[in-house]
């Protein structure tokens, strides 16, 4: 048995991605910089990927940027306009509690570098108030940075609110749309959106390549320096295979995607159904307002990283948010910031769903999991302490 | 490369001397379930010498074979012996574990040296008692 439930961490690749790329590496090998035909047609392939990509979130293809990916395209957006903002005089930035490290590493830089940033509460629920944001707005914010679904508990943030707040104050409201794209219905005219993150392997395209919206008009200073490429905003040659396969995997995803978005919320609730059996666990993040795949849970009294590594061995890729998953002595900030305590975040088990997911492979997850959680517990001191009254359930 | 080496993968999932001594002579149990790693150590030992070992861990892969392989190398030794024991020959045995995971030999020799400690303490009391 194999069942591949890890689709928040990448995708498998679409047929049709591959062989776009596979024909434009054959085929299309020329440098879009150069002026000869063989260049020309490459730059041809380049500018209709830029042009579909566009359309399918509401887009202009001028304020489309390709870039390495979503850490890339988050880092640019946020330091650009942070260097931008502090020219006017203004230094703060607000955030949320929860984002992907792509974007609070960057904060964490930019505080380094003199910046003031607030991060709004999310909630026991992973959803921050539109209210909130707007009250945490000051005179002088250049950037308001919320993403648009969450990476480890799948929570959909209000981000159109948030946008038409932002337009009305006039702050740069960039979100990191790294989970969304290809699985929601994103739009950014629509939700006011200045700048926009996304990474082509969440969709089934390949890593190494994503893409940075900029809505006309928001200046946008490059991060990484060289050529003229992407208008002199991100040199360097363009990866035209990975662009090539982006577009090819967008087209495809959105194409299918009300259908297949309504398959997984199937799929996701009966998964958490069948996971809410288990005794003092918990569904992490509120349980509709959620991406179509994704289910996050946590269970008292044993750790995530033992239960992942007996979930692989039943054939089941899944992950964690726990310390020992995540490299540090803490569990998820995450989880964290939806209150769970340490204790608790640290038997987290995160399964996200994705295309070639089955019914049958639900079945088959919720099954493993009771067994593996009630091993698990079989020689848990917490548990027993647990079940003997010595400790309160927290669950 | 695999996370883990064979060793510890076996001990993972076969771990030797899992469970609980009712009537245990010593028991240890280090770590805290903060950060994410507890382990309980269970000891009968007759003439100073270990007769038996259960543990109950709550923690990772590496917690769990650490606890595992560190009972069956005291397991049947003189106390004077298991004593000795250190989280490097517990790491060793185990075919070496992932730089942030040495913590988790650590734990498993604190716990062998926490449930001893408990025996000596239980000695002396019944000693006072005579």
């Amino acid at each position: 048995m194999s069942i591949y439930a890890d689709h928040a961490a990448t995708t498998a690749m679409s047929g049709a991605a591959i062989e776009a790329m596979t024909r434009c590496m054959k085929e299309e090998y020329g440098n879009p910089s150069s002026l000869y035909r063989m260049g020309q047609r490459a730059k041809e392939t380049l500018e209709r990927a830029r042009e579909e990509i566009a359309g399918v979130i509401g887009a202009e293809p001028g304020e489309i940027y390709f870039t390495s990916g979503g850490s890339e395209a988050d880092n640019q957006a946020i330091r650009s306009a942070a260097l931008t903002g502090r020219k006017k005089g203004k230094n703060h930035i607000l955030s949320t509690a929860f984002e992907h490290h792509a974007v609070l590493h960057t904060l964490e830089a930019l505080k380094a570098e003199g910046f003031e940033v607030t991060l709004l509460d999310v909630h026991s629920d992973g959803i921050v108030r539109p209210e909130e944001a707007e009250a945490a707005i000051r005179p002088e914010t250049c950037l308001v940075t919320v993403m648009t679904a969450n990476n480890e508990i799948g929570t959909i943030q209000p981000i159109r609110e948030i946008g038409e707040i932002c337009r009305k104050k006039g702050v740069v409201f960039h979100t990191d749309a790294v989970q969304a794209v290809g699985h929601l219905d994103v739009n950014v005219q629509r939700d006011r959106i200045d700048m926009l993150s996304a990474s082509a392997h969440k969709f089934h395209g390949p890593k190494g390549v994503g893409f940075l919206y900029v809505r006309k008009g928001i200046p946008l200073l490059p991060l990484i320096h060289g050529g003229a490429q992407e208008k002199g905003k991100r040199a360097g040659t363009e990866n035209l295979p990975g662009i090539v396969g982006m577009a090819a995997a967008l087209k495809e995803a959105t194409a299918g995607r009300e259908a297949e978005a309504a398959r997984l919320t199937a799929l996701r609730d009966r998964l958490i159904r069948g996971l809410a059996e288990i005794p003092h666990s918990a569904l992490n993040g509120d349980a509709k307002r959620r991406l179509p795949g994704n289910v996050s849970f946590c269970f008292e009294g044993i750790e995530g990283e033992s239960l992942l590594l007996l979930l692989d061995e039943k054939g089941i890729s899944a992950s964690s948010g726990s310390a020992c998953t995540s490299g540090s002595l803490d569990p998820s900030h995450v989880l964290l910031a939806i209150g769970r305590v340490h204790d608790v975040a640290h038997g987290s088990l995160r399964l996200t769903l994705g295309r070639e997911n089955t019914p049958e492979d639900v079945e088959a997850i919720i099954s493993a999991t009771k067994d593996v959680v009630g091993y698990l517990r079989s020689f848990s001191p917490v548990w027993r302490d647990l079940q003997s009254g010595k400790t309160p359930f927290i669950l | 490369m695999a996370l883990y080496s064979e060793k510890v993968m076996d001990h993972f999932l076969h771990p030797r001397n899992v469970g609980v001594i009712e009537d245990a002579d010593a028991v240890g149990e280090v770590g805290n379930a903060k950060c994410g790693d507890i382990m309980k150590m269970y000891l009968k030992i007759e003439d100073d010498t270990i007769r038996d070992v259960k543990f109950e861990t709550f923690g990772c892969g590496s917690a769990i074979a650490s606890s595992s392989m560190a009972t069956e190398m005291i397991k049947g030794k003189p106390v004077s012996e298991a004593m000795k024991l250190t989280n490097k020959a517990v790491t060793e045995a185990l075919d070496g574990l992932p730089a942030h995971k040495i913590h988790c030999s650590v734990l498993a020799e604190e716990a062998i040296q926490s449930a001893l400690e408990d025996y000596r303490r239980r000695q002396g009391q019944s000693g006072e008692k005579q």
